[in-house]
Parts: structure tokens; C-alpha cells; sequence
């Protein structure tokens, strides 16, 4: 074989000559990658959806409403009446003891489905999913309907056993307040702790059993500890999520005549609407929020809970002997205050002539869905504007979240834009929906981006609130995707427009169906952030919804409740179909 | 005409420099591998002709027109390139035959040229009856030749591949590499192979460009290569080799136990530096058990350290008073000597290579 060495230091000049000929532009304008201009409209579509409404918020807070000119009268309007300050108060005690008795809920349920040989584990688990489906506002009226004074179901039980002038129960109360909120925040703590406690092995048990230590108190001291941070992390969750819903405090706590932040809020928004004191009010929320989430953050990545990370080994069933009876009737009644019960209330006002007539069957009608959906244009075309609405944010926040997913993870751009990119997509996770909803309020209501009273308001804000769903879903999508097999596509001659039609798309079809319906159902049931921006003609079922309450109209608010209630159940069976039962789930793992 | 040219292209990221001036010029119908370990800057020059990456300095020429540069790179689909990835990067959505005929629909060949071309073209890699399935139905090896026709079916201007047996279990891939070499030789397409197997790279290369730490170190054809390293590390990497220190004096240079004429290393005998390093292969000397005399060639005794015996050769350690290091020595399976025994060995002179 002939060696020829060649070490080309020096190339033929002809090769030179001709790499010169062409012009410099010419040249750019062939080698330019012509995608850039989708990747730099993504960025501006999430500094208008994020940044700006923030951005507004923060400027409208500290400017007066005529002359724009900066002050601090907003804050003085909005912290110097007792009555405000007295909301901030109940707020803070409502976080607190819905946050507790969500514990007191969720502990024991996921340690007994978790760890012990309970019998009807079936029955509590479906029913906890039940509660996860059931829209909290709605909770809220099928326990007017329980617990109302004098009217409601259990009061009417109480005086008719007894004999007593009055039932003992009112939901229009602080602790009323507290039991609704809690009921329908508690799944979180017993997703969270019942995934930690699945991960503590069975030897680290038996370890402590071998040196002496009774079931109870290895429980207690050994198993307890090791999923405390999941419990302290979903604790700080359910109480963001206390003090930032608005329907139950305001379908409970209007007629009780108190008001919390998120109430309070909204009266600042009623005619005229006073957005820079509320905006300055809003201050609070938004920062104990963002606070808690970097706290929660920091506890759930400490490291030294290595039995929280890793596989679990192998497991067993505590015995529990005759005591899983009594932990049986625990898990029933909580399954009773949170789904059976209202349930049972709601199907029954939704299906009734009149609901105070009673469990009979000439009391059966079907006249108030069939009415909701079809007769009355103002829920029919709610009920189309749910559907349209839920629809386009979905499209839209996984449109978006999938472009940022993909601009970070190829790095198309520097990887400190990348991280500011990400870091704009997951902001709306710690931003209060009536918090971002004022900031919309602030930043859209004026030319040049007048979308006040159009349905592109509600969209927008929609698919913001939950950008950061989709986000974590398209970041796992992208993720899961070899970029050899667009480098394929590519260098075979493919922009990278084909490689994402012909490759990307394809393959993530089933789990952006998935991210799709996991943005869907909580759009459909959006109040907080709808309340704020709804016009008349862009109505949606959860705001006619809390609009219809205070005509007493039951039959009909428990009528639309289960039209929601249907539409989650059937997507959820849906994304079940395509992606299997751990879908729900993995909205956590954001 | 050259086809593909490498002009002084450098690649750093951050602090770390993947590539250094680097050079290769290959002529049409060239295969040349880039060899060397992992993390040596390889993939990143692969990944820079392709297109993927843009080099931060230099720049790299097909036929005659820059493609790449500091300043501006022809995006990879405008490079009229294939490519063949570590993962083979088969799309599992499309069966073989989408597969294969993709960078034909997408260059808009008509549609019956097209089938009629991936059905020459799956004949060729012996995949003719797997048309229609789907590559998750596939072998490893399946997989790999639905790779290698989908890049060659288009006939590109230069092949690239990355890695594209270091998936295969052992027997397969000597079998790929053989079935890679006939392809190159069928279809005379231009390629760049990139490779840390030097097995590989000897068996499909018309030359090796050895690479470490960002550098190159010696571009060469395989016989050049392993018999007149030019580097101690070119030396150590392809094959196993002894390296012996000497000192010269005069018109030889002495080793240990024995010295050789300066003619006998390098042709004008000049140039040579005072202390000499010579990379001797251990089939280039052989174990005898007497003297052989003065007969001109290069002699020394010593004594056998260490033997092992693999089966198709003795491996043999001999220790030469004068030298610290042991010299290994490969010796067929009926020359059995001892441990202990003394032994005489002989250089062969030609082979001995001195090592910058």
C-alpha cells in the first residue's frame, strides 16, 4: 500500500480563490438558520403573558389613576382601614388551619393505603380521586346545602332527631370556611406524603422492630421523620393554595359578612374599580407565595433523606390487627366530609324539582340539566365558552411550553437565556391566579392592547396560569427525544421544521395529548382568575356559576356543577387511555 | 480535486479547548477515520463538518466553497451530507422503507424513482424483506444497515459517521466493519469515520488521523501508521509497542544492551537528538536460544521475566541488564522458552522507529 503523507498546511489556491467568489451577504443570508425568527417570537409572546402583566402589576400599584404620576396612596388606601387588614388576618388564619386539618386529613389516609393491610383501600382511593374531581367551589355549594343554617341537610337532621329550635351547624363561618377548604386541599397533602411513604423500604422498619420498638412507635419515630419533609412541602402547598382561592371563601364567606384577601380583592374591583389599590393590595400574596415556594423548593431538595430518593426495598403491610377498623372508619369519614356527602347533595339538587323537598322520586327531574345545556342561552353558551376557551389555552400553553422546552433543551439560544426562558415559563406556578389576573387587568384593559372584554383575556390568562402544567410536560417530552433523530432529518437535507413535523411531532403525540388534557380540565374550572376578567358576553360555567349563587337557585348551580364535574371525569378516562394511571401525577413532578 | 478541506479549525467551549488547528484534506472517494480515546475532540469535528456546530476558528471547504467559518455556517440541511449516528438515530415513527426513502422525498425525487431506489438500496445491505416493519421490530445490526442505507442512498456529497458500531456486540461488528469497507468500496463515496476502536479504523481506512487532546497527532494510512509512529503517544494507542531510551555517540546510538547505527534510524543520519526514544513492536524481535553471532544485526542477551501464553502467541517479558524497562516480545506458540532462562534477542532493525 502507498503511504502518502499529507498534512495540509498550505491548501491549493485554486480552492481559495473560488471560496472567495461568492458575496459576503449571499453567504450569511444561504448559512442563516431560517427557524430563528419562531424562536425569538416565543420569547416575545412569554414577556407578553408573563413579564408584562407582572411588570404592569407592580407599576400600577405605585401610579395614581388619572395622571399615571407615581405615589404611595395606593398602599395608604389599601393597609390603613382595619377592615383590609382584618382580611389579611383571616387569610392568614384560614392558610394556617385549613393547611392543619388537610394534615390531620391526608397523613393518616396515605399511610394507611400505603402501609398497612386496611381492608377497602379501593373504595377510599376512588374516592379521594373523586375529590380531586370535584371543583372546590362547587364543594363549597353542595356543603351550603349540608350544612346551611336552618335549610341544610344535616341542621334539618339534627332538629328533627332532637327537637332543638336551631341546627348547630353553619357553613357561612370561619370554621365552616375551614372544613370546605380543606376538603377539597387535602388530596395534595396524601399525594405527596403517600408517594414519600411508598419509598420508605420495609427494612429500615424491621431495623428499628429488631431493636425493640413496637409497631406504633417505629412508626412514630422512624417512618414518621422520613417522609416529614414530603409532609412539611405539601403542608406550605395547601396553604398557598388556601389563601389564593376565591370561590369557596366567596360563595362562604360573603354571607357570613367576613372577607379574606382574595374577597377583598374583588370588591376593590367593584364599579369603579380601584386596580391600583388592589394591585397594591395583591403585594402580599404574591410575595408570601413566591417566598413559600423557594422554602418549599429548598425542603424538598435537602439532601440526607437518602430513603426519599432512592428505590424503595422490599415492602410489606403493617398488621394492624383489630385496629384497622377504627382507621377504616377514619378514611370513611373524611371520604364522607369531602366527596360522599356533597355528592350525594349536589346529584340530588341537580336532579330535584326543588332540593329542600327531599330524597323522593316525584321530586326526580332531569328538566335542570337538560335547561342548563340546551334552554337557557346564557349557560348554553357558558358551557361552549368553557369548552372553547379551555381548549384554546390548552393549544396555546403547550404550543408555547413546547417551543421553550425545545429552545432550552437544544440549546438553541445561550444557556443563560435558556435558564431566563425556563425560569419566565415556570413563573406563573408561583403567582396567585388572582394576582395574575390583576396584572392582566392592568396591562390589557388599554390601547394599544385593549383585550378587556374579549374572550382572548380569558385565554391568555388561562393558558398562563397553567403554563407551567404543560411546561413540565413538554420540558419530559422533549427530553425523552434523541436529538440524533433530528440531526438525522436534518443532515439528510430536512429544516428543522421537518425534522419537528415529520419526527418530533409524531412521537410526542400521545404525551402532549396528555399535557394537553392535564391544561384542559383545570382550565375548564378556573374561577379565580375568570372572575376578574369575564365579560358579559365571554361567560364561563364556573363563573355563572359563583354569579348564580346568591339568587339561591340551587338546582341549577348544582345542575352546572355536574356538567363540570362530567367534563373532567370523561378527560380524565381519557388521558387514563393514553397514557396510563400515573398521568395525574405528574403534574407534581413540575 | 480535494474534496472536503480542514483549515486550522479550532472548537472551545468556555475554557476548554475540544479542538486545536486542526488540518485533514480528503480527495474524493477518501475514507479517512479520526481515531483516538474519548474526549479527544473527534465527534466535535465530526459534528463541525456536518454542520451542528460552527468551528471558532478556521474554517472548512467543500468542493472549493467555504461551509463553515467563525462567523457563518451552512446550516446542515444545505451541506448535501448523510450522516450515520452512535444511536443510528432511526426514526421509530416511519418503517425501514420511510426511513430510507426520507432524504429522497425531502430532495423531491419523484415517488416511483424513489421506491424503486430504496429497493436497490435495502437489496444492497441484505435488508430486502424488512421493508415494512418498523425499526422497534429490528435487530441491533438490522438497525445499523437501515442506517447506513438511508445515508447512502442519496448519494451524498460526504458521509459521516459517528461511533456507528461501538453499539454492537463484539462479533458484529467485525462482521459491520467489513460490510462498511465493501460499501465504501461500491459506492466511492467520500467519508469521514469517526472511531476510538483502532481495529475499526484499520480495517475500513484508506488513512488515520490519530487524535489527542484536541490535536492531531499523525495522519497516516494504516500500515504507515502502526509501522512508523511518529509520536509516543501514536505508538502507545495503535498496538502495544516497547519504547527503549538511548543516547547517541557518534554514528550509533546505544541501548541498554545493545546499540544500533544512526544510519540504521533515520536515513541521512542527522537530526538525530542527543537522547533518543525508539518505539520497537514486540513482533520485531525475536527470542533466540543461542547466540547467533555477529551476522550485522542487533543483538543483546537477557533473561525471560514473565511469560503468558495466549493461545495464538507466547507473550513474553524480558528483562536486559542496562534497561529498566522489560521489553515485551511476541513469539509463536512453539518457541517456548523458560522464566528465568537466559535468552538472546534479536532487533530487526528496520523496525525500530524513532519517536519524536
Amino acid at each position: 500500500m502507498a503511504v502518502e503523507v499529507s498534512q495540509p498546511g498550505v491548501a491549493p489556491a485554486a480552492a481559495v480563490a473560488s471560496a472567495a467568489a461568492p458575496s459576503a451577504l449571499g453567504q450569511r443570508w444561504r448559512h442563516l438558520d431560517k427557524s430563528a425568527w419562531v424562536w425569538l417570537l416565543a420569547i416575545v409572546v412569554l414577556v407578553f403573558l408573563v413579564v408584562n402583566p407582572i411588570v404592569r402589576l407592580l407599576i400600577v400599584s405605585f401610579q395614581l389613576p388619572d395622571t399615571g404620576a407615581f405615589t404611595l396612596a395606593n398602599y395608604v388606601a389599601a393597609y390603613s382601614r382595619s377592615r383590609y387588614v382584618d382580611a389579611l388576618v383571616n387569610s392568614l388564619v384560614l392558610g394556617i388551619s385549613a393547611a392543619g386539618l388537610c394534615l390531620m386529613f391526608g397523613v393518616p389516609l396515605a399511610w394507611a393505603l400505603s402501609r398497612t393491610d386496611m381492608p377497602g383501600k379501593g373504595l377510599v382511593w376512588v374516592s379521594i380521586l373523586g375529590t380531586f374531581v370535584i371543583p372546590p367551589y362547587l364543594g363549597a355549594v353542595g356543603w351550603i346545602l349540608l350544612a346551611g343554617p336552618n335549610a341544610g341537610w344535616l341542621n334539618r337532621l339534627v332538629i328533627e332527631l332532637t327537637g332543638m329550635e336551631q341546627g348547630p351547624f353553619n357553613i357561612y363561618s370561619m370554621p365552616g370556611l375551614v372544613l370546605v377548604v380543606a376538603c377539597y386541599s387535602f388530596p395534595y397533602v396524601f399525594v405527596f406524603t403517600k408517594s414519600a411513604l411508598d419509598l420508605v423500604s420495609s427494612e429500615m422498619e424491621d431495623a428499628a422492630n429488631i431493636l425493640g420498638s413496637g409497631n406504633l412507635r417505629t412508626t412514630l419515630s422512624v417512618t414518621l421523620p422520613l417522609v416529614l419533609p414530603a409532609i412539611l412541602a405539601a403542608f406550605i402547598l395547601v396553604f398557598l393554595e388556601a389563601i389564593a382561592l376565591f370561590g369557596s371563601p366567596a360563595l362562604l364567606a360573603l354571607p357570613g359578612r367576613f372577607h379574606v384577601v382574595t374577597t377583598q380583592l374583588w370588591q376593590f374591583f367593584e364599579f369603579p374599580p380601584k386596580v391600583g389599590v388592589a394591585a397594591a393590595y395583591a403585594m402580599p400574596l404574591l410575595c408570601i407565595t413566591v417566598f413559600l415556594f423557594w422554602l418549599q423548593r429548598r425542603i424538598t431538595h435537602r439532601k440526607g433523606y437518602v430513603s426519599l430518593t432512592g428505590k424503595g426495598g422490599e415492602r410489606r403491610p403493617i398488621p394492624l390487627g383489630p385496629w384497622k377498623w377504627p382507621l377504616l372508619g377514619y378514611c370513611l369519614l373524611v371520604c364522607t366530609l369531602s366527596f360522599f356527602m356533597p355528592m350525594v347533595v349536589i346529584c340530588q339538587a341537580a336532579l330535584a324539582k326543588a332540593w329542600g323537598r327531599g330524597f323522593t322520586l316525584d321530586n326526580l327531574t332531569l328538566n335542570n340539566i337538560y335547561f342548563t345545556l340546551f334552554e337557557n342561552n346564557l349557560t348554553r353558551n357558558a358551557t361552549i365558552n368553557t369548552f372553547m376557551y379551555a381548549s384554546a389555552a390548552a393549544l396555546i400553553a403547550i404550543t408555547l411550553s413546547l417551543c421553550v422546552a425545545y429552545i432550552v433543551n437544544r440549546e438553541l439560544v445561550g444557556r443563560k437565556v435558556g435558564n431566563v426562558l425556563s425560569f419566565l415559563t415556570m413563573a406563573p406556578f408561583v403567582i396567585p391566579g388572582i394576582v395574575l389576573a390583576i396584572g392582566f387587568y392592568a396591562a390589557y384593559t388599554r390601547p394599544p392592547l385593549l383585550l378587556y372584554g374579549t374572550a382572548w383575556i380569558l385565554i391568555l390568562a388561562f393558558a398562563t396560569r397553567f403554563l407551567p402544567i404543560a411546561y413540565a410536560n413538554s420540558n419530559a417530552a422533549i427530553r425523552s427525544i434523541n436529538p440524533e433523530l433530528e440531526d438525522a432529518v436534518r443532515i439528510l437535507g430536512g429544516t428543522r421544521f421537518t425534522a419537528i413535523r415529520r419526527v418530533v411531532a409524531p412521537l410526542l403525540k400521545r404525551s402532549l395529548a396528555g399535557a394537553f388534557i392535564l391544561v384542559f380540565i383545570p382550565a375548564t374550572r378556573e374561577l379565580s382568575s375568570a372572575i376578574f376578567l369575564y365579560s358579559i358576553n365571554t361567560q364561563v360555567l364556573s363563573v355563572l356559576l359563583f354569579d348564580k349563587s346568591d339568587e339561591g337557585n340551587f338546582e341549577m348551580l348544582a345542575a352546572i356543577g355536574l356538567i363540570l364535574v362530567f367534563i373532567t371525569v370523561v378527560f380524565i378516562l381519557i388521558g387514563f387511555r393514553l397514557m396510563g394511571r400515573d398521568f395525574m401525577l405528574r403534574r407534581s413532578a413540575a | 480535486m480535494s474534496k472536503l478541506v480542514l483549515r486550522n479549525i479550532s472548537r472551545v467551549f468556555g475554557d476548554f479547548t475540544a479542538v486545536q488547528d486542526f488540518n485533514l484534506t480528503l480527495q474524493e472517494g477518501e475514507l479517512v477515520s479520526l481515531l483516538g480515546p474519548s474526549g479527544c475532540g473527534k465527534t466535535t469535528t465530526l459534528r463541525m463538518i456536518a454542520g451542528f456546530m460552527a468551528p471558532t476558528a478556521g474554517t472548512i471547504e467543500l468542493d472549493g466553497q467555504v461551509i463553515s467559518s467563525p462567523s457563518s455556517s451552512l446550516p446542515p440541511e444545505k451541506r448535501q451530507m448523510s450522516m450515520i449516528f452512535q444511536s443510528y438515530a432511526i426514526w421509530p415513527n416511519m418503517t425501514v422503507a420511510e426511513n430510507v426513502g426520507f432524504g429522497l422525498k425531502v430532495r423531491k425525487v419523484k415517488a416511483d424513482e424513489i421506491r424503486r431506489r430504496v429497493i436497490e438500496i435495502l437489496e444492497v445491505v441484505q435488508l430486502g424483506a424488512l421493508r415494512d416493519r418498523y425499526p422497534a421490530e429490528l435487530s441491533g445490526g438490522q438497525q445499523q444497515r437501515v442506517a447506513l442505507a438511508r445515508s447512502i442512498v442519496v448519494k451524498p456529497a460526504v458521509l459521516l459517521l459517528d461511533e456507528p458500531l461501538s453499539n454492537l456486540d463484539a462479533n458484529l461488528r467485525e462482521e459491520m466493519r467489513f460490510e462498511i469497507r465493501r460499501l465504501h468500496d461500491e459506492f466511492k463515496i467520500t467519508t469521514v469515520y469517526v472511531t476510538h476502536d483502532q481495529a475499526e479504523a484499520m480495517v475500513t481506512s484508506d488513512r488515520i488521523a490519530v487524535m489527542n487532546k484536541g490535536r492531531v497527532e499523525q495522519i497516516d494510512a494504516p500500515y504507515a501508521l502502526y509501522g512508523r509512529p511518529k509520536t509516543r503517544f501514536v505508538a502507545g494507542f495503535i498496538g502495544r509497542t516497547n519504547f527503549v531510551e538511548g543516547k547517541s555517540n557518534g554514528d550509533a546510538v546505544h541501548f541498554g544492551g545493545f546499540s544500533v547505527p544512526k544510519l540504521a534510524l533515520n536515513a541521512d543520519g542527522a537530526g538525530l537528538p542527543e537522547d533518543v526514544l525508539v518505539s520497537i513492536r514486540p513482533q520485531g524481535i525475536h527470542l533466540l536460544k543461542h547466540d547467533p553471532g555477529s551476522s550485522g544485526r542487533c543483538c543483546a542477551q537477557g533473561s525471560v521475566l514473565r511469560r503468558s501464553y495466549l493461545g495464538e502467541y507466547w507473550d513474553y517479558h524480558v528483562a536486559l541488564p542496562g534497561s529498566a524497562q522489560p521489553l515485551r516480545v511476541t513469539a509463536r506458540p512453539q518457541e517456548v522458552f523458560q522464566v528465568n532462562e537466559p535468552v538472546w534477542i534479536e532487533i530487526d532493525t528496520s523496525q525500530l522507529t524513532v519517536i519524536s
